[in-house]
C-alpha cells in the first residue's frame, strides 16, 4: 500500500514537471528580438511551444516565420478553432500548427477572439493549405476569416443554422429526435 | 456541402462548343466513398474542379467532448477506417503526453509492429482500388488476399478486424496471444513475394504506365504549400516522414528507408507506396526481433485498468477499476498536438484539456482532408478520365475527411 502511494506521488511529480515552463525555445527568442510587439504570451509545456499573437498581426507573424532564415516554417500542418465556452472572454481560439520541412521543428501560434467579433485575417496568402482548414473553422465555430477567397460551409449543409462545435450547440441539434 | 442544385445542371439545349458542368459523385465508385466533384469541362479537358465534401460528416469531434478519454478511442477507429490503429495511436499518444506517462518497451514494440502491419493493409486497399479505377481488375483480388491475412492477425490480437481499438491509454488492451509471432512470421515470409507479384501485374503494364506517367503533376514547392504529406509529398521529391523528423514510439531505433520519387506525378506516388510496403515489411521483421517478454501496460494505477487477477485479490485494484470505469480519470489542463505518420500522411491529434475526465476539444488533422484540398491544383488542365487516377493516387478516405 505505501508503495502505491509513493508511486502515485512520483506520477504526480512527473505530470507537474511536464506542465512547468521549460526553457525558452530559440525560435521564440529570435521572434521576440525581431518583433517584441507581436509576442503576447509564450507557453512552454509538454515539449511544445505556443505563442499567443495579437490578431491584427497574425498574418505578418506567419509571414515572418515562413520567410526568416533559420526558422523556415514552410508548411502549415494544421489550423483549428477552439471554443472555450460561452462564459469565457475571449471565447474563441484559433491555433496554427507550423512545421518546417527543412528544419523539422514545430511551433503553435494562437489567436484569441472575442465572442462578439470573431474575425481574423486569412493566412491563405501564405499557405494555400489554409483554405479548407479556415472553411472548416468557419463552418463549425463561426470564426470569420477576412480576405478568404471562398469562405463557404464545407462539412455541414449550406442551409445549416448555427455552428455545431460551439459549446452552446446541443449534441443532438435543435430538432427533436425522431426516427420518422 | 451543397444542398441546392445549381442552375447549370438544368436540362436545356446547349451548343456543343461551350463549357459543360457535370457533377461527379457522390455515388461514383471511383470517388472512394461519398465525394462529389463539380467539374467544368471544355470538351474532355477540365477547366475547373471543385470538390464538395461533408456527405459522411458525423460530428465525431463534437462527440469526443461528451465522452471520457478512454471512450474516445473507439471513435478514432471509425475515422480513417483503413488505418484504425494509426488513429488509435495518434489519439492515445496525445493523451499520454498530457498525462506524462511512460509506456513499457514491449508495448511500444507491439505498437510499431501493428502500425506497420496496418500501413501495409491500408496500402493494399489503395493499390487494389487504384488499379481497379484505372481498369486493372485482377490486382484487386491479389491485394485483398494479402490484406485478409493482416486482418486475421489484427483480429487474433484485438478481437476486431476493422475496428480493433487495440491501443489503450497507457499501453495495450492485452498482450499478444500465444503463437502470434509464428503466424506473423508466416505472413512475413509470404508477403515479400506478394509485393514482387504486384509489380509483375502492374509496373510493366504499358496501359498503366500511360495512364499514370505525367498525370496529376504537383511540384515540390506547391506540394508543401498545399500541405501534402505522406506518400503524396514524397512522390514530389520531398523527403519528409514524421517517423524520421519527429520520431515517436521508438521509431528512431529501427532501420528503414524513406522512399522518395522525384517525378511529381501519379506514377511517382504509386512507386513510393509500392516501395513503402517493403520498408514496412522490414520494420515488422525488426519489431518481431525486438519483442522481449515484459509488461504491456504502464505502471499508472489511476489510468490503466488493473489485471483481472489483481482485482480479485487486491482491494485497491478493485477500487481503481471501479473509479476508472465509472468516473474516468482526470487529465491535467493543457493542450498538445501529436503528429504521427499515418498511412496517408501526417495524422495529427490536437487535444485540449481543461482538467476533468472529458476533453474540452479534440481535433484531428486528417491527411486525406488536406491532400484532397490540392485536387483542383492537380486536376485542372487534365482530361476527365485522369481525375479518377489522381484521386486514386492521393489515397483518400472519406471517413477521415468528413469526420
Amino acid at each position: 500500500m505505501s508503495q502505491d502511494i509513493e508511486r502515485e506521488k512520483q506520477l504526480a511529480d512527473q505530470a507537474a514537471a511536464a506542465r512547468t515552463q521549460g526553457e525558452e525555445s530559440p525560435l521564440v527568442a529570435s521572434f521576440r528580438q525581431a518583433h517584441p510587439e507581436w509576442v503576447g504570451e509564450v507557453i512552454n509545456a509538454f515539449g511544445e511551444t505556443t505563442i499567443i499573437v495579437p490578431r491584427e498581426s497574425i498574418v505578418e507573424a506567419c509571414r515572418f516565420f515562413k520567410t526568416t532564415v533559420g526558422l523556415e516554417f514552410d508548411m502549415l500542418s494544421d489550423l483549428c478553432g477552439v471554443d472555450r465556452g460561452p462564459e469565457e472572454d475571449p471565447r474563441f481560439e484559433v491555433n496554427y500548427q507550423l512545421f518546417s520541412t527543412k528544419k523539422h521543428h514545430r511551433l503553435r501560434l494562437k489567436v484569441l477572439l472575442a465572442e462578439d467579433d470573431p474575425r481574423v485575417q486569412t493566412v491563405t496568402g501564405i499557405w494555400r493549405t489554409a483554405n479548407w482548414h479556415e472553411r472548416e473553422t468557419f463552418d463549425l465555430f463561426g470564426v470569420v476569416f477576412e480576405g478568404h477567397p471562398d469562405l463557404r460551409r464545407i462539412l455541414l449543409p449550406d442551409d445549416w443554422q448555427g455552428h455545431a462545435l460551439r459549446k452552446d450547440f446541443p449534441l443532438r441539434g435543435y430538432e427533436p429526435y425522431s426516427l420518422t | 456541402m451543397a444542398t441546392t442544385i445549381p442552375p447549370q445542371f438544368d436540362v436545356i439545349d446547349r451548343p456543343l462548343d461551350t463549357q459543360m458542368t457535370i457533377s461527379m459523385g457522390p455515388q461514383h465508385p471511383s470517388t472512394h466513398g461519398v465525394l462529389r466533384i463539380e467539374l467544368v469541362l471544355d470538351g474532355e479537358l477540365i477547366v475547373k474542379s471543385t470538390p464538395d465534401i461533408g456527405y459522411l460528416h458525423t460530428g465525431m469531434e463534437k462527440l469526443f467532448e461528451y465522452k471520457k478519454y478512454q471512450q474516445g478511442i473507439v471513435i478514432t477507429d471509425r475515422m480513417d477506417y483503413l488505418n484504425p490503429l494509426g488513429n488509435n495511436l495518434a489519439y492515445v499518444m496525445a493523451v499520454e503526453k498530457l498525462l506524462a506517462i511512460e509506456i513499457p518497451e514491449r508495448a511500444q514494440v507491439i505498437r510499431v509492429l501493428f502500425c506497420e502491419l496496418q500501413r501495409i493493409a491500408s496500402h493494399l486497399v489503395w493499390l487494389g482500388t487504384h488499379a481497379l479505377d484505372i481498369g486493372a481488375m485482377s490486382v484487386f483480388f491479389y491485394c485483398f488476399r494479402e490484406r485478409e491475412k493482416i486482418l486475421n492477425l489484427i483480429e487474433a490480437a484485438s478481437g476486431g478486424r476493422m475496428t480493433p481499438s487495440y491501443f489503450r491509454i497507457g499501453g495495450l488492451m492485452m498482450d499478444l496471444p500465444a503463437g502470434f509471432e509464428r503466424r506473423c512470421r508466416q505472413f512475413q515470409d509470404g508477403f515479400i513475394h506478394a509485393v514482387d507479384e504486384f509489380h509483375t501485374l502492374l509496373t510493366g503494364n504499358r496501359i498503366f504506365q500511360k495512364r499514370t506517367q505525367g498525370i496529376g503533376i504537383i511540384s515540390s514547392e506547391d506540394a508543401i504549400d498545399w500541405g501534402l504529406t505522406g506518400p503524396s509529398l514524397r512522390g514530389s521529391g520531398v523527403e519528409m516522414d514524421v517517423r524520421r523528423t519527429n520520431p515517436y514510439t521508438g521509431y528512431e531505433k529501427y532501420d528503414f528507408d524513406v522512399p522518395v520519387e522525384p517525378d511529381c506525378d501519379v506514377w511517382a506516388r504509386y512507386m513510393v507506396r509500392m516501395r513503402e510496403m517493403k520498408e514496412s515489411h522490414k520494420i515488422v521483421r525488426q519489431a518481431l526481433e525486438r519483442l522481449k517478454p515484459g509488461s504491456v501496460k504502464a505502471d499508472a494505477p489511476k489510468v490503466v485498468l488493473p489485471d483481472r487477477e489483481a482485482m480479485k485479490t487486491h482491494m485497491d485494484a478493485l477500487i481503481h477499476h471501479f473509479l476508472i470505469v465509472a468516473e474516468g480519470f482526470n487529465v491535467p489542463a493543457g493542450e498538445v498536438y501529436h503528429p504521427i505518420e499515418g498511412s496517408k500522411g501526417e495524422l495529427g491529434c490536437y487535444i485540449r484539456s481543461d482538467g476533468g475526465a472529458k476533453p474540452a476539444r479534440v481535433h484531428f488533422r486528417g491527411p486525406s482532408f488536406v491532400n484532397l484540398s490540392a485536387l483542383p491544383h492537380m486536376a485542372e488542365g487534365e482530361m476527365i478520365a485522369d481525375v479518377v487516377a489522381i484521386i486514386g493516387s492521393l489515397d483518400i478516405v472519406l471517413g477521415e475527411i468528413d469526420r
